[in-house]
């Protein structure tokens, strides 16, 4: 296949460009990069893999495994659960973001789009674009199979993609952190490694699973200012039909500030690395 | 904006540091550049010398610590944005992505450039049948030849037909025929009126491509000339020879010291002996193996180097090449992204 000749004709016509274009706005050049990181999807379907599997396994063991017993039967606890679940998932796939964004870096992609005459937070927010779309792909999966085994959400369909919605705001935001990390640590399994030790006690250090109520005072203390106990009664009550506006505008207040806060320090890193 | 008759990048005093730990290493450290529109200017050194460190600072991806860089009359720090939309980059860390197609990697890279819809289509077929891709383009990159992707590389920093093109280490790593076809799409695309800068560790390649020539050792450009004017500096490359018996080195070292006038170099083979041919000594090469002859010495290889790079450092530092470890100062992280 090497053995190929250069047309000089064809390169040299190739070379002269005739029309130059004009330059692409914010938003198409984020979008092209949010097509890439679809494309990435479609080509590498293996990282879809934790975002399919993982759901399944942690509410099927949760469910069976712990339903009678905290919550008296499997199908009490899978309504408590599931909201619960969900936020969890997504919050753990919010890790990818870091991670492709250093495996770009490693691999000399990123120098390419800093070299390039464009909006320069255009690669980043486009991968955090295209990350929903994987999000909203495990959020589907994590709803349906617990809609099979009995989560019957009183809030509806409406209050269940109210729900989602408000979980991927919040996932937008959180990725600036792992963004960070992404520019800041050397490699990608680093960026892994870090996060997770980040993500560990902001799930399980929640209601997530359990009424923090029986947890000793600190921890309580702990769970209460933990964000992501405001997003996961949130989500429980837009999904139960009880939502309490307080605890969503909590949230998106913590999504906001967690952007005004990170996506400035991500793209400060990302402009001065070398 | 571009004064027409001005050089296309030219840089004055650069100096960038890079800083592990407590320890400081200066990159590069006060390089001059000036490089004509329309010519190839060849950076030539060791790994480690600051040849990554001086392109990334002259196409916006590192800030310069000190001193200034215009590209076709643009700052690279004031005016970066308009610098990015005249250069094209291609460099073992200004790559493309390999999970993609071919197609895929310049369809985007047309969109970011502006194209839309059948414009950026129509660029990227023909760009992919320029550099004889086009059967490639359904596949993802990684199942490329080093020649391919090096070609599709090329192809990605000139979606919009740069007039300045950065191009580090273009041929590191590849065959000799994908090398002379790199080097025959520079010859092209500089005959097109583009400027090139080219970094390499080959002589060879400099020699071949490069208008203008510098040499760079510890961030510093140690000599600067066209190419016959190094080679001067240089000499006329260099005699090896390989003797029958081992014991008569000494003698043949004293006769070849005589014929050439240089002093010759005994290798640890013992059984090997090489000497520099002087400047404008090329017609004496030929009364070296009649003078071993009639010493009776016999001579089974015998062979003239050109002037290698490592000559080349010889003659202007003193010191032949670092080794590759040696070399690496301070750790490879100045020539990579971190």
């Amino acid at each position: 296949m090497s053995a190929v000749d250069i047309s000089t004709t064809t390169l040299r016509d190739a070379v002269a460009l005739e029309t130059r274009p004009t330059r692409p706005s914010a938003v198409s050049t984020s979008l092209t990069f949010a097509w890439r990181a679809l494309l990435k999807i479609k080509h590498v379907p293996e990282q879809l893999f934790d975002v399919l599997v993982s759901p399944v396994i942690f509410t099927l063991m949760f469910t069976y495994l712990f339903g009678g017993a905290l919550a008296g039967s499997t199908d009490a606890y899978i309504q408590f659960l599931l909201p619960g679940i969900l936020v969890q998932t997504i919050i753990i796939v919010t890790v990818y973001t870091g991670y492709t964004l250093n495996t770009d870096i490693t691999k000399g992609v990123f120098d390419r789009f800093r070299s390039l005459p464009i909006w320069r937070p255009a690669p980043i927010v486009g991968a955090l674009l295209g990350d929903t779309v994987r999000y909203t792909i495990a959020s589907i999966m994590c709803i349906g199979l617990g809609l099979l085994i009995g989560f019957r959400p009183d809030g509806g369909v409406l209050g269940v993609v109210g729900g989602v919605a408000l979980l991927l705001v919040f996932a937008f935001a959180l990725s600036w952190i792992f963004t960070i990390l992404g520019l800041l640590l050397r490699t990608p399994n680093a960026v892994m490694g870090v996060s997770m030790m980040v993500l560990m006690p902001l799930t399980f250090a929640s209601n997530i699973f359990v009424d923090p109520s029986t947890m000793p005072s600190g921890l309580q203390a702990f769970v209460d200012i933990n964000p992501v106990s405001h997003l996961v009664t949130a989500v429980r009550g837009l999904m139960g039909g009880v939502a309490d506006t307080g605890d969503v505008v909590t949230v998106l207040i913590s999504a906001v500030v967690m952007t005004a806060v990170f996506a400035p320090i991500t793209m400060y890193l990302y402009r001065t690395r070398h | 904006m571009r004064d027409a008759s001005g050089p296309a990048v030219e840089a004055a005093g650069l100096v960038k540091h890079f800083t592990s730990g407590k320890k400081t290493t200066k990159a590069v450290d006060g390089v001059d550049l000036s490089i004509p529109a329309g010519t190839v200017f060849g950076l030539l050194g060791p790994n480690g010398a600051g040849k990554t460190t001086v392109v990334r600072m002259l196409a916006t991806l590192l800030r310069p610590d000190a001193g200034t860089a215009r590209v076709l009359g643009h700052d690279v720090v004031q005016d970066a944005d308009a610098v990015r939309g005249a250069v094209g980059l291609t460099g073992q860390y200004a790559s493309v992505d390999e999970d993609l197609t071919g197609t895929e990697n310049l369809l985007m890279l047309a969109r970011l450039y502006g194209f839309r819809g059948t414009a950026a289509r129509t660029r990227v077929s023909e760009l992919l049948e320029a550099f004889s891709l086009t059967d490639a383009g359904s596949r993802q990159v990684k199942t490329y030849s080093g020649g391919m992707r090096r070609r599709i590389d090329l192809a990605a920093s000139l979606v919009l037909s740069p007039r300045v093109l950065f191009l580090d280490e273009p041929t590191t790593g590849l065959d000799p025929r994908s090398r002379n076809q790199v080097w025959d799409i520079v010859r092209v695309l500089v005959d097109d009126g583009a400027t090139v800068l080219l970094t390499t560790q080959y002589l060879e390649e400099a020699d071949q491509l490069a208008d203008r020539i510098a040499v760079i050792d510890h961030g510093r450009l140690i000599a600067e000339g066209t190419s016959s004017e190094l080679k001067r500096s240089v000499g006329q490359g260099a005699v090896d020879l390989r003797l029958a018996d081992a014991s008569r080195r000494g003698e043949a070292a004293d006769v070849v010291q005589r014929v050439l006038g240089t002093e010759p170099t005994l290798p640890t083979d013992p059984y090997a002996l090489s000497a520099r041919v002087p400047d404008d000594g090329a017609h004496l090469v030929a009364q070296v193996l009649p003078a071993l002859g009639e010493a009776g010495i016999a001579v089974p290889e015998f062979s003239l180097g050109q002037p290698s790079l490592d000559e080349v450092f010889l003659t202007l530092t003193g010191q032949p090449l670092p080794d590759e470890q040696g070399s690496e100062e301070p750790a490879p992280a100045p020539e990579v992204s971190r």
